[in-house]
């Protein structure tokens, strides 16, 4: 994984002391909450319900051994023991004091971390695929242009106070884990007819209020030109977006308002004035960029299939786990392993201080001291020899991340909602627990197969119900939460954005209307479809009758 | 309001002039872009220098023309986080090639004066009390820079591959 140079190093060391020299001008009562605001965004600190929380940016999802076992440090040093893994690859800290954020940092600085516009309207922590450098549908390794991306985000001098926060997904293949295709940004690898390597670059994606799929702007970028086009692109929204409504801040809504062939023509001016100059990547950057994800040295030798297989006949519940948290390697004889942050009765992403020590330990042991952190909020072990992998799966087992449930319906994706956040309408903690609950059988979750649902307590949407199979959003009335059901959604490349059912459910009835929707597919389904695909060839209807029956009879 | 020209606290030779105002008869003067395009000839024929404010929704081209007149293009932050400004301050630099007072007004703040200079800012007016030392305190704070601008700082790129790049 990338470590930083010299230079990288200084500067992390210097925003740290930086924000010190805020801190305490804030502490010794220098400036006021108001003027101190905008300078703790810029570090992802945040006043929440009950506390300062820090979000800690996790570039692409990459996380070594030491740099876990440092935020264990910080769990159990600063806060009560646990971190909370979100949809973005970061991690968030919920109950820290003002006082000890600048040595929070500092440790962070040590294992070549940060809290860097990990808020406010600037650049967030770029994404990429979690199976990154691994993957066999891939085209390239999507970390070194993610890394390359996020060094020329950073601090940037021109674009840290965008009409609104911005977000940049970058993925090497076409079956795509990171929604690409709901960020302001998608970076796309792609080949062209030459067979080089570039970019397709699509603009607009969004969730929040006025969900919008990506639309593309550019079919193909050659690579040297990729962050000269980026900033035409940033150029352009920085100057055109509109700052009069926050609702109307986003990218997405110029690329609207303007049509993309517009916004396409002005990109490409811009872009023209600007390609030739210094942000031309030269080749020699993308190569030391580029040596820092060579693969780990694999064992060559033959594949243990053989033990691998007498494990699984062995024991059904390997077997199953096997089945569904297990991923196909690129290289025989390794398998990518997913620990499942979504055991029942906990907040879907959280992992204790002891989790995250022994996760680290495990990496160490199995898969070269690398971990990833999911958008999904599931953790990854991206080398795990298949001659290991009954090992390892007895040791997950031990700490509760190996529960057998990747992207079945116990994998939901969750955000804190109103047990923490101070945005949210409503609680979703509560309402993913009891859907884990009721749907706690794991050969029924198996039977239902692939089954992606998502919660998200206000309509910022950061739990991603848009793009649910089945997505819930909660939302507040006369003082009492309520449950909005969509049907369809999905982030992927051929993504859309979920359907409204209808009325919205008490948060008492909003369990078995969830039962309801999943018992009608199973009635419905042909042979190998999935929940999504039923979904696309019946529609909604008979998913409504379920759901609303009095009203049906009434129109019928 | 004290102006920061190059880091330094200087006398402000011009006179902000609102757009129902008239104009003194000497002494440089800042005018609006509305004022500049109504009495254009006139103002080029001054005696003492003009400079130009545009506020966050002018454009750096609504005056790329006129450049050579003008001694000042003021920028207007009318609020710190709309940051308009600081692509119009690139494009006078880098894209017109302007060599005259970048100025900010408005909501200036110290937290920014770096980013200010980056983007090719070289006159701040700033609050009633800030001083040399916190110019310098915070466009040191950092060192290391990602990204080519409208300043002479040298790019992490370059540092590291000397022969080549060209930022």
């Amino acid at each position: 994984m990338y470590r930083y140079d010299p230079l990288d190093q200084r500067l992390v060391g210097e925003r740290v002391e930086q924000f010190r020299d805020q801190v305490a001008r804030r502490m010794a009562g220098e400036i006021t909450e108001d003027e101190f605001k905008p300078l703790r965004l810029m570090n992802g600190l945040y006043i929440q319900l009950h506390a300062y929380m820090l979000r800690i940016a996790i570039p692409y999802g990459m996380l070594s051994s030491t740099q876990l076992r440092k935020l264990a440090h910080i769990a159990r040093t600063y806060d009560r023991g646990y971190g909370h893994f979100t949809t973005r690859q970061c991690i968030q800290f919920n109950w820290l004091k003002l006082e000890d954020t600048p040595d929070i940092l500092a440790e962070l600085a040590e294992v070549q971390m940060h809290a860097i516009q990990t808020s406010g309207n600037s650049f967030r922590n770029i994404t990429a695929d979690q199976y990154a450098g691994v993957a066999a549908d891939e085209i390239e390794d999507s970390r070194i242009w993610a890394e390359i991306i996020r060094q020329w985000s950073v601090l940037h001098p021109e674009f840290s106070f965008l009409p609104r926060k911005f977000k940049i997904a970058v993925t090497g293949s076409p079956n795509d884990r990171t929604a690409a295709k709901f960020h302001d940004i998608g970076v796309i690898l792609k080949k062209n007819d030459a067979g080089e390597t570039g970019f397709e670059i699509i603009i607009g994606g969004g969730q929040g209020r006025t969900p919008m799929i990506a639309q593309t702007v550019r079919e193909f970028l050659p690579r040297h030109d990729l962050l000269s086009y980026l900033e035409a692109i940033m150029r352009i929204y920085n100057l055109m977006g509109r700052r009069d409504n926050i609702f109307k801040a986003k990218l997405k809504i110029l690329v609207y308002a303007l049509g993309i062939d517009e916004m396409q023509k002005l990109v490409e001016e811009e872009w023209r004035q600007i390609k030739d100059g210094p942000l031309k990547l030269p080749q020699a950057e993308i190569d030391r960029v580029a040596a820092h994800f060579a693969p780990p040295p694999h064992e060559m030798a033959e594949s243990d299939a053989r033990a691998f297989d007498v494990a699984k006949f062995e024991s059904p519940a390997f077997a199953r786990w096997a089945r569904t948290n297990v991923a196909l390697h690129k290289q025989p004889g390794y398998a990518i392993v997913n620990l499942s942050l979504k055991p029942l009765d906990v907040p879907p992403g959280d992992a204790t201080a002891e989790q995250m020590d022994a996760v680290a330990d495990l990496a160490d042991q199995y898969s070269f001291g690398e971990i990833r952190v999911t958008h999904e909020q599931n953790l990854v072990f991206a080398h795990v020899k298949e001659a290991d992998l009954y090992r390892l799966w007895r040791a997950l087992d031990e700490i509760g991340f190996a529960t057998p449930n990747l992207s079945l319906i116990g994998d939901m994706i969750c955000c804190p909602g109103l047990d923490y956040c101070g945005l949210a309408n409503a609680r979703s903690i509560p309402v993913a627990q009891r859907i884990g609950k009721r749907f706690a059988d794991l050969d029924r979750q198996l039977d239902i197969g692939e089954l992606r649902l998502k919660i998200s307590g206000c309509i910022n949407a950061c739990g991603h119900h848009h793009v649910g199979h089945i997505g819930i959003l909660g939302v507040e009335r006369k003082g009492e939460e309520y449950y909005q059901i969509t049907l369809g959604g999905n982030p992927a490349m051929d993504a859309t954005i979920g359907d409204v059912v209808g009325p919205a459910f008490s948060s008492d009835d909003v369990v078995d209307a969830v039962e309801a929707v999943v018992t009608t597919y199973v009635t419905l389904r042909a042979d190998g479809e999935r929940f999504l695909d039923t979904y696309r060839r019946l529609g909604a209807e008979p998913f409504k009758e379920r759901l609303y029956p009095e009203k049906t009879d009434a129109a019928a | 309001m004290p102006l920061l020209k190059n880091g330094k606290l200087a006398n402000d030779p011009w006179t902000h002039v609102a757009d129902e105002v008239a104009i003194p008869a000497s002494g440089p003067v800042i005018v609006g872009l509305k004022r500049w395009r109504e009495e254009r000839d006139a103002l080029i024929k001054r005696k003492d220098p003009v400079g130009v404010r545009l506020q966050s929704d002018h454009t750096a081209g609504d005056i790329a023309d006129d450049l050579e007149h003008l001694g000042v293009v003021a920028l207007a932050f009318p609020v710190f986080k709309d940051g308009r400004a600081y692509t119009n301050a690139r494009r006078l630099r880098e894209r017109f090639g302007y060599r005259g007072e970048v100025r900010a007004i408005g909501n200036v703040l110290r937290d920014q004066y770096l980013f200010m200079q980056r983007c090719g800012f070289d006159a701040l007016e700033v609050k009633e009390g800030e001083t040399e030392q916190d110019f310098q305190r915070a466009t040191g704070a950092i060192t290391v820079f990602y990204q080519p601008a409208a300043d002479n700082r040298q790019t992490v790129m370059r540092k590291r591959h000397r022969e080549a790049a060209g930022g």
